[in-house]
C-alpha cells in the first residue's frame, strides 16, 4: 500500500452545494478533516449535517464542488464506491437489513468467499471477531437483526464499520440509542482508532460529548459552515450561539405552583403486561407534568403504548376523570370520553404521513369532528388548521406544502398540532425532543407548560435528565418494568435520578457510585 | 445449540409446509387403496414438480418484494416453443432444449429490464408482458399441437433406476445446481436484502439493480424448465391462457404456503416446493375421499384460505399491534 | 380541498391525451369510428368495466388488491337473473339488490380476513375467488346458468334515454359517489392516509380495520352490481363472465395514475384509464387483428404508457 501523503489533509471538500427542489441543503461548503483527529460537526436540525454526511458517504451526489482524498479528487457514484475509497459511515437511520442475520449484515457487501460462493463459516468467524471487538460477544452471529434491541443494532453497525478497514470513519448520531456502558466502549474504540491514524467525523447532539471528546469542531447553520475551531477554544454557550445565530439560555418555563388537591385526569392501578411491566400505579393530575425516567428500555415506552391501547393483553384498572375505562385501541384512547393523545417516538414512521401536506397531517386525527352528515366542513377545518399552525409557529411556506420538506423540529410541531386539534386532556409524549434542534425544544417546553396551565395533564418520557428535571413537576422512575421511586418537586436532582435509574437503594449512595 | 434454534426459527415456514405435505401424502397413500405404487408416486411427482418449478421461479421476484404475473405465460410460451423444435436428431433436440431455456431467460430479462431500468411497478409490468408472451405463444401454436421426441419425453417422465421419478431427480438437480448457488451468491443474498429494506441494502453497498434483475431472469429460467417438462408430459404445446393464469396464481399461493412473505426478505424456494406439493395434494385428497366433483372447487378454495390463515395465527398472538402494522405501510 | 382542485393531475392529463390519440388513429382507419353512435356504444361497454374499476380503485388506494372480482361479478350476474326462478316473477325487482348484497357479503369476508387475520389481500381474495367459484359451480352443477336476464337488467344495461345509455348514467352516478366519498368525507382522508402508512393512521386513533372492511365491501358491491348489469347486456349470466374483467380493471386504475402501492390516485384518472382500455380493445377488434397480435399490442401499449408516466421514484437512501 502506498505511503500515506502526510502533508495534505486526509479529506477536503470544496465548494460543495446541494439543492433539493427549492430547498438549499448545502451552500458552498468547505471542510477539511485531518488524520488522527476527531472532527465534530455541530448544528441544529436542518443545518445540513445529514446532507453533508450523505454526500461524503456516496449516498447522494453534490450539485457542485469537489472532494479530495489525500489530495486526489474523488467522486462517489454510490455508497459502495465510497466504501472502496475507505470512507465508512455509521448512520442515524440504521442501515442494517432487518431480515438478514448479524453475520450476513456485518460482512455485507463483500462477504468471504470460496469458489465464488459465500463461505458461511468464514463469515460467521469474521462476525464473531468483530463482535468481540465491540464487546458484544453475547450476540449470536446467526441471530436476525430485526430481533435485536436498538442498542445492540447500533453496536453491530459500529462493528461492521470497523470491519471495512476505514480510513475515514463518519458517525452520525451513532450513540443516540446506546446504553451508558456501550457509549463508554465506543469512546474507547474511537480513541484507539484516533491514535492509529484514522480520520473521524462525529455528529452528535450531546454537547457534553463534543466538548470533551473532539479535537476539532465545525459548526453548520442553514446549509453553510459557519466556523471551525479546535478543542477547548469555545465554551458550550458560545458554541450554541454559533449554532442558532442568536443569544440563548437553556431555560425551562416556570413551573406553576399548584394546589395538591387537583382532580386526577388519569389513575392507573396495578398495570401489568406480560413480563415487561409489573404492578404500575400512576396518577396524573390536572395541570401536572409527570415525567417517566430511568435507563433505556426499562418499560417506559411500553407503558405509554399500553395506556394508549396499542398493546394487547394489558391487565390494569384505568380511570379517566374518575370513571373506569377500557382502552383497547388508539381509537378508544382518542375518544372524547377519554381524551388521550400520544406523540410517538419516531415522527417519520409513527407520527406523520410523510407524502401528504401539512394540512392533511394536522387534521388527520380530528377530521371526524369537522364532519356534518358525513361531509367535511372544509372552511371550518381549514380555519382550525390555520389557527393551530399559527399558535405553534410552524415554520413552513403554508399549510399545503408537503410535510417532508419541513425540518425535524417543525415536523414534530405538526405531530403535536394534530393532537391539539383533538382537544385531548392528557398528552403522552414518547421522547419528543430527541433529535430536535435547541430552538424548537424550547418552544415545546413552553407549549407543555401552556397546556397544563389550561388544566391538561402531561406524561412525559424523556431520555434527557436535564429535561426531566427542568420540565416536570414530579418524575416516576422505572426499573425493569416497575416503578422504583417517585421523585417529587424537591427531590428532582440529577443525583437522585441516577441512583433511582440504577435502582440503587437510597441510603446506600456514595459519592463514587452516584457519579456513575 | 443456539445456532440450531435460530435455523429452525428462520425456516419454520418451509418446515411447516413440508410437514403438511407429508401428512397429506400419507393420508392419500393410505386412503387410495393402492398403496405406495411407483406409477402413483410418479404421477403425483410429475404434476407436483411442474408447479414446484414455477413456484420456485415465482419465489425470487417475491423475495425482492416484487411479483411476476407473467410467469404462467412464460411457462406456456416455452411449452409452445418446445413443441415446435424438440424433434429430430439428438443434437438438434439438445440444442432445442437449450434454446427453450434461453427463451425463458429472455422473457425474464425483459421483465427485469422493465422493472429495474424502466422502473415500472412489477405487478403492472408483468401483467403487460404476460399478455405479450401469451400473444407470442398463440402465434407459435394457434391451436394445440406440435410434438416432442418421444424417447426424450418418456425418459423425463418415467423413473430412474426404475424407482425414483425422474422429475424428482430433475427437481433436486435444479435445487442443487441453481437455487443453492444462487442463495450463496452475493446476488442472491442481495434479493433478500432488497425485500427486507431496499434503502438499507443500498446504503450497505449491495448491488440492488443487479440482484433484482437476476431475480426476474432466473424466474424465467425456472419457468422454462417447467415448460420443457410440461411438453414432455403432454407431448404437445397449448397456448392456453387459462392454464397460464392458473399456474401464475397457484405459484403465488404455493410461495405463500411455503413460508415466503409477500412483503419480501423472508423465505426461500425450497419452502415453495413444499407449498406446491401441498396445493397438488389438496386436489388428490379430494379425489381420494370421493368428494363430489361439483363440490371440489369449493373445498379447494376453502382449504387454500385455511392454509394461508394458519400462517396468520402467529400474527394473532403478537402482543404489540405495531409489530405487524409494518413500517410505513 | 387540494385534491378536488388538483384535477389537472399529470397522469390524468396524459391518460386523456392517449384517449384522444387513440380516437384520432381509429378515425383515420375508419370514419365510422368517430360517429356519435359508435362512441356512445363504447361508453356503454366501458361502463361495466368502469363500475368494477371504481371498486377496485378504492381497494388499490389502500395499498391492497381484490382478486375475487372475477367470480363476484359472476355471482352477481347469476343472482340477479335467478331470483325470479327462485321466488316467483313478482320478486324480479329484488334481483339487483340481492346481487349487490351478495357482493357486499363477499367483500365483508375479504375485509374481515385482511383486517383481522392480517392475511395479505392478494392471497386472501385469491382464495375467496376460488371459494365463490366453488359456490357457483355447486349451484349451477357446472352447466350454464339457465335463467334469462330480467327486464330490469335489460333496462339498465341496454336501453337509453335521449341516446344516452342508462349504463353510462349509472356509471356516472357511481363515479360521483366515489369522488365525493374520496374527497369530501373523513373516509376518503383515511383511505389516502392509510394507503401511505397504515401505522400512522392507526396511531392517530383511526379504526383502520373499519376502513379496510368498508373498502372491500365497496369493491364487492361494485363487482356484483356490474355483474348484474353485464347479465342484462348479454341477455343471460354465464360461467366465468367475470374473468375478462380483472386484469383490465387493475390496468385501468393504474393507467389512470393510481399507484399500485396505494396512497396516491385520482378518480378521473380511473375514468380515463377505463375509456382508454375499452377503446383499445374495440379498435383492435374492429381492425380484425388476430387474437395473438391483440394480446401483444395490448401488453406493449400498457408498457409504453407506464414508461411515460408510471414510474417508481428511485431509491436514494
Amino acid at each position: 500500500m502506498a505511503q500515506p501523503n502526510l502533508s495534505v489533509p486526509f479529506w477536503r471538500m470544496h465548494g460543495i452545494s446541494k439543492h433539493y427542489g427549492g430547498v438549499r441543503a448545502l451552500e458552498n461548503v468547505e471542510l477539511t478533516v485531518e488524520r488522527g483527529r476527531i472532527h465534530a460537526v455541530l448544528g441544529e436540525n436542518g443545518a445540513g449535517k445529514s446532507t453533508l454526511i450523505k454526500i461524503m458517504s456516496g449516498v447522494v451526489r453534490p450539485d457542485s464542488g469537489t472532494m479530495e482524498i489525500e489530495g486526489r479528487p474523488v467522486q462517489f457514484a454510490s455508497p459502495a464506491d465510497a466504501m472502496r475509497s475507505g470512507v465508512v459511515s455509521i448512520f442515524q437511520e440504521l442501515s442494517l437489513v432487518p431480515d438478514l442475520t448479524v453475520a450476513e449484515n456485518i460482512c455485507a457487501p463483500e462477504p468471504p468467499r470460496r469458489f465464488g460462493l459465500i463461505n458461511r463459516r468464514a463469515e460467521r468467524r469474521l462476525a464473531e471477531a468483530l463482535l468481540s471487538r465491540v464487546h458484544c460477544e453475547d450476540v449470536h452471529p446467526d441471530e436476525l437483526v430485526c430481533n435485536l434491541p436498538l442498542s445492540r443494532r447500533q453496536m453491530i453497525e459500529i462493528a461492521r464499520a470497523l470491519g471495512r478497514s476505514p480510513k475515514l470513519l463518519i458517525l452520525d448520531e451513532a450513540t443516540s440509542a446506546l446504553t451508558a456502558t456501550d457509549v463508554e466502549r465506543v469512546y474507547a474504540i474511537l480513541d484507539r482508532l484516533r491514535t492509529e491514524g484514522l480520520a473521524i467525523v462525529y455528529i452528535s447532539h450531546r454537547m457534553r460529548e463534543i466538548t470533551a471528546f473532539a479535537d476539532d469542531c465545525s459548526v453548520f447553520r442553514n446549509g453553510r459552515r459557519v466556523e471551525s475551531f479546535p478543542k477547548g477554544s469555545k465554551s458550550g454557550d458560545a458554541i450554541v450561539k454559533l449554532m442558532i445565530g442568536r443569544d440563548y439560555k437553556d431555560v425551562y418555563p416556570v413551573k406553576t405552583v399548584r394546589t395538591p388537591a387537583e382532580a386526577p385526569i388519569l389513575e392507573v392501578e396495578n398495570l401489568n403486561w406480560g413480563a415487561r411491566l409489573a404492578g404500575i400505579d400512576l396518577v396524573v393530575r390536572k395541570g401536572e407534568i409527570v415525567g417517566l425516567g430511568g435507563l433505556d428500555g426499562q418499560g417506559q415506552r411500553e407503558l405509554l403504548l399500553a395506556l394508549f391501547g396499542v398493546l394487547r393483553g394489558v391487565d390494569a384498572k384505568i380511570k379517566v376523570h374518575g370513571k373506569l375505562k377500557r382502552i383497547n385501541s388508539p381509537r378508544d384512547a382518542k375518544h372524547r370520553s377519554v381524551g388521550m393523545a400520544l406523540i410517538p417516538e419516531d415522527r417519520k414512521t409513527e407520527g406523520l404521513v410523510v407524502p401528504l401536506s401539512v394540512r392533511d397531517n394536522i387534521s388527520l386525527a380530528a377530521v371526524g369532528r369537522f364532519a356534518r352528515g358525513g361531509f367535511i366542513r372544509t372552511l371550518a377545518e381549514t380555519q382550525a388548521v390555520k389557527d393551530v399552525f399559527r399558535t405553534l409557529s410552524i415554520y413552513a411556506a403554508g399549510i399545503d406544502v408537503a410535510v417532508r420538506t419541513l425540518s425535524g423540529g417543525n415536523q414534530q410541531k405538526v405531530v403535536i398540532a394534530k393532537w391539539l386539534l383533538t382537544d385531548a386532556d392528557l398528552f403522552l409524549l414518547n421522547d419528543p425532543t430527541r433529535g430536535i434542534d435547541v430552538g424548537t425544544k424550547q418552544e415545546i417546553y413552553k407549549l407543555l407548560r401552556k397546556l397544563t396551565d389550561l388544566g391538561k395533564g402531561v406524561l412525559l418520557y424523556s431520555t434527557d435528565y436535564a429535561e426531566l428535571i427542568g420540565c416536570c413537576d414530579r418524575v416516576v422512575m422505572l426499573y425493569e418494568g416497575r416503578i422504583v421511586r417517585e421523585l417529587g418537586e424537591n427531590a428532582l436532582t440529577e443525583q437522585n435520578i441516577l441512583t433511582a435509574a440504577f435502582n440503587v437503594p437510597e441510603n446506600q449512595v456514595t459519592v463514587g457510585e452516584a457519579a456513575r | 445449540m443456539k445456532g440450531m434454534q435460530l435455523w429452525f426459527a428462520r425456516n419454520s415456514g418451509a418446515l411447516f409446509a413440508l410437514a403438511l405435505f407429508i401428512t397429506m401424502f400419507a393420508v392419500y397413500v393410505v386412503k387410495n387403496g393402492v398403496g405406495l405404487r411407483i406409477g402413483l408416486v410418479t404421477a403425483v411427482a410429475n404434476k407436483g414438480v411442474l408447479l414446484a418449478l414455477v413456484a420456485m421461479g415465482q419465489t425470487l421476484p417475491i423475495l425482492t418484494s416484487g411479483l411476476d404475473l407473467s410467469i404462467g405465460m412464460i411457462f406456456v410460451l416455452t411449452n409452445c416453443i418446445a413443441s415446435a423444435i424438440l424433434s429430430g436428431p439428438p443434437w438438434l433436440v439438445a440444442a432445442g432444449s437449450v434454446a427453450v431455456l434461453l427463451g425463458g431467460v429472455l422473457c425474464g430479462a425483459i421483465n427485469g429490464t422493465l422493472v429495474v431500468y424502466g422502473r415500472l411497478q412489477p405487478i403492472i409490468a408483468t401483467l403487460a408482458t404476460g399478455a405479450v408472451y401469451h400473444g407470442l405463444a398463440l402465434i407459435i401454436r394457434p391451436v394445440p399441437g406440435g410434438s416432442i421426441d418421444p424417447t426424450l419425453a418418456r425418459a423425463w417422465t418415467s423413473q430412474i433406476f426404475g424407482v425414483i421419478p425422474t422429475t424428482l431427480v430433475i427437481l433436486l438437480a435444479v435445487v442443487l445446481l441453481i437455487w443453492v448457488p444462487f442463495q450463496l451468491s452475493t446476488t442472491g443474498r442481495g434479493c433478500y436484502a432488497i425485500g427486507s429494506s431496499e434503502s438499507a441494502a443500498y446504503m450497505t453497498g449491495i448491488a440492488v439493480r443487479r440482484s433484482r434483475f437476476a431475480a426476474y431472469m432466473f424466474a424465467g429460467l425456472l419457468a422454462a424448465i417447467g415448460g420443457l417438462l410440461l411438453t414432455a408430459m403432454t407431448l404437445s404445446g397449448d397456448a392456453s391462457a387459462t392454464s397460464g393464469g392458473i399456474y401464475t396464481l397457484s405459484s403465488i399461493a404455493a410461495v405463500v404456503i411455503g413460508g415466503t412473505s409477500l412483503m419480501g426478505g423472508v423465505g426461500g424456494a425450497v419452502g415453495s416446493i413444499f407449498g406446491a406439493f401441498v396445493l397438488r395434494a389438496i386436489g388428490d385428497l379430494l379425489f381420494v375421499f370421493d368428494i363430489q366433483p361439483l363440490v371440489q372447487p369449493f373445498i379447494q378454495g376453502l382449504i387454500l384460505l385455511v392454509a394461508v390463515s394458519l400462517g396468520a395465527i402467529r400474527v394473532l398472538r403478537t402482543p404489540n399491534r405495531l409489530d405487524f402494522l409494518g413500517v410505513g405501510r | 380541498m387540494t385534491r378536488i382542485l388538483n384535477v389537472v393531475d399529470r397522469p390524468v392529463v396524459i391518460a386523456f391525451c392517449f384517449v384522444v390519440v387513440l380516437l384520432i388513429l381509429g378515425g383515420m382507419y375508419n370514419q365510422q369510428f368517430l360517429s356519435a353512435l359508435y362512441l356512445l356504444q363504447q361508453l356503454r361497454v366501458a361502463s361495466f368495466l368502469g363500475i368494477i374499476a371504481s371498486g377496485a380503485m378504492v381497494v388499490i388506494l389502500l395499498g391492497h388488491i381484490d382478486l375475487s372480482i372475477p367470480w363476484v361479478v359472476t355471482i352477481g350476474g347469476i343472482t340477479a337473473t335467478a331470483v325470479a326462478g327462485w321466488w316467483g316473477a313478482q320478486w324480479t325487482a329484488l334481483g339487483v339488490p340481492l346481487a349487490v348484497a351478495c357482493g357486499a357479503l363477499v367483500g365483508l369476508a375479504n375485509g374481515l380476513g385482511v383486517a383481522f387475520l392480517r392475511i395479505p389481500s392478494m392471497v386472501f381474495t385469491l382464495g375467496m375467488n376460488a371459494v365463490v367459484q366453488g359456490m357457483v359451480v355447486m349451484y349451477t352443477g357446472g352447466n350454464a346458468p339457465p335463467d334469462q336476464a330480467t327486464p330490469i337488467l335489460q333496462w339498465l344495461a341496454v336501453r337509453d334515454t335521449l341516446s344516452v345509455p342508462h349504463a353510462v348514467i349509472v356509471w356516472a352516478l357511481v363515479g360521483v359517489l366515489v369522488i365525493v366519498a374520496l374527497n369530501r368525507t373523513p373516509f376518503g382522508r383515511y383511505v389516502y392516509a392509510m394507503g401511505n402508512t397504515e401505522r400512522v393512521t392507526y396511531l392517530s386513533g383511526i379504526s383502520t380495520r373499519r376502513i379496510l372492511i368498508i373498502a372491500f365491501v365497496v369493491s364487492g358491491t361494485c363487482s356484483a352490481f356490474a355483474g348484474a348489469m353485464l347479465a342484462g347486456y348479454a341477455g343471460k349470466a354465464y360461467q366465468a363472465m367475470g374473468d375478462p374483467y380483472l386484469l383490465p380493471a387493475i390496468a385501468a386504475v393504474v393507467l389512470g395514475g393510481t399507484s399500485i402501492l396505494g396512497g396516491r390516485g385520482n378518480y378521473l384518472g380511473t375514468v380515463a384509464g377505463v375509456i382508454l382500455i375499452t377503446l383499445l380493445e374495440s379498435i383492435l377488434s374492429v381492425m380484425q387483428i388476430s387474437d395473438s397480435a391483440r394480446q401483444i399490442i395490448y401488453g406493449t401499449m400498457i408498457i409504453v404508457m407506464m414508461l411515460v408516466y408510471g414510474r417508481d421514484r428511485r431509491v436514494e437512501g
